[in-house]
């Protein structure tokens, strides 16, 4: 099974790397863009088809390591 | 007096720690590789600043979860004094030692040249061979310095006397101008709840010898030995 996980900054926390791509964008003309915010994501190859299972595993994978949930937050997508 | 230098995977400034520890303690720290367990005994622990395992993922995120950082988390909680510099910083708060994660810098450019810093808190075993609201002059050297907390953590950290050193002009004014990377509350490093570890960006280890262009980072080292001595 295949687990996608898509880590973004929270809300109010500032992206400057966001920002960044926001103004290059506008550079290039793209002048519809109201506002970017950049983040990561992770797709994990995982055992087993249990998703409620693995669900929460992922989830603790993230809490422990792929997110750090000081700045960030998460999503987890099974398929 | 003993120290250990941890050593990660990526880290380049683990000779510039031993130095200084050396310099200091008069002796000759112990390096201690990621994937030990145990850790000799000693009196103080530095986690230097590099860049474990290539900064993937988060700066120091890989590291913290190094089998090492359990025996180091432990010694946290038996008080031993721990010092962590730029990645260890990054280290720290990663493992959840100290509160708050450290960003990209709001420029986006790597930052490296000395900067001014104010001694907000001399009581602490860190500190205390500095005058209160003393200026000091570190290297810094660093991608993502730029320290982040919510507004309750940083008003705690305030209210604790916990923010030790902030980023400042030669005259030790505080403000968005002398606001080196973005940090909230230009804060450069603080403490833990009992005082015995301190994360920082700036680098104290490279300024002390005249050669380094300055020694204000020997009153740092100096203040750990008198602190545990």
């Amino acid at each position: 099974m295949k687990a996608r996980v898509h880590v973004t900054l929270k809300n109010g926390v500032l992206d400057p790397q966001g920002k960044a791509v926001h103004h290059a964008l506008q550079g290039l003309g793209f002048d519809g863009v109201n506002d970017v915010r950049q983040g990561k994501f992770i797709e994990l190859e995982i055992d087993g088809t249990d998703t409620a299972k693995a669900k929460a595993e992922v989830t603790e994978m993230c809490e422990k390591l792929l997110a750090n949930t000081v700045i960030e937050d998460y999503t987890i997508e099974l398929a | 007096m003993k120290s250990a230098v941890i050593l990660f995977p990526g880290i380049n400034r683990e000779n510039d720690a031993i130095a200084a520890l050396k310099q200091a303690t008069g002796t000759q720290p112990t390096l201690v590789w990621h994937g030990e367990t145990e850790l000799p005994n000693v009196d103080i622990i530095m986690v230097p600043g590099g860049f474990s395992y290539g900064d993937y993922l988060r700066c120091g995120a890989m590291a913290a979860k190094s089998p090492i950082m359990r025996a180091v988390a432990d010694r946290a909680s038996q008080g031993v004094t721990i010092l962590g510099v730029c990645n260890g910083f990054q280290i720290l708060t990663e493992a959840g030692l100290l509160p708050g994660a450290l960003m990209r810098n709001a420029s986006l450019k790597f930052i490296c040249k000395n900067t001014h810093l104010k001694i907000e808190n001399t009581t602490t075993r860190f500190t205390n061979q500095y005058g209160k609201g003393d200026v000091v002059d570190y290297p810094v050297a660093h991608h993502d310095g730029n320290y982040f907390a919510d507004e309750d953590t940083l008003n705690r950290l305030e209210g604790e006397g916990r923010v030790v050193l902030r980023y400042c002009d030669a005259n030790g004014a505080v403000d968005t101008e002398t606001n080196l990377n973005g940090s909230q509350r230009n804060i450069a490093g603080i403490i833990n709840e009992a005082g015995n570890v301190l994360g920082m960006m700036p680098h104290p280890e490279n300024a002390i010898d005249p050669l380094h262009g300055g020694i204000d980072g020997r009153g740092l080292f100096k203040s750990m030995v008198e602190a545990v001595s």
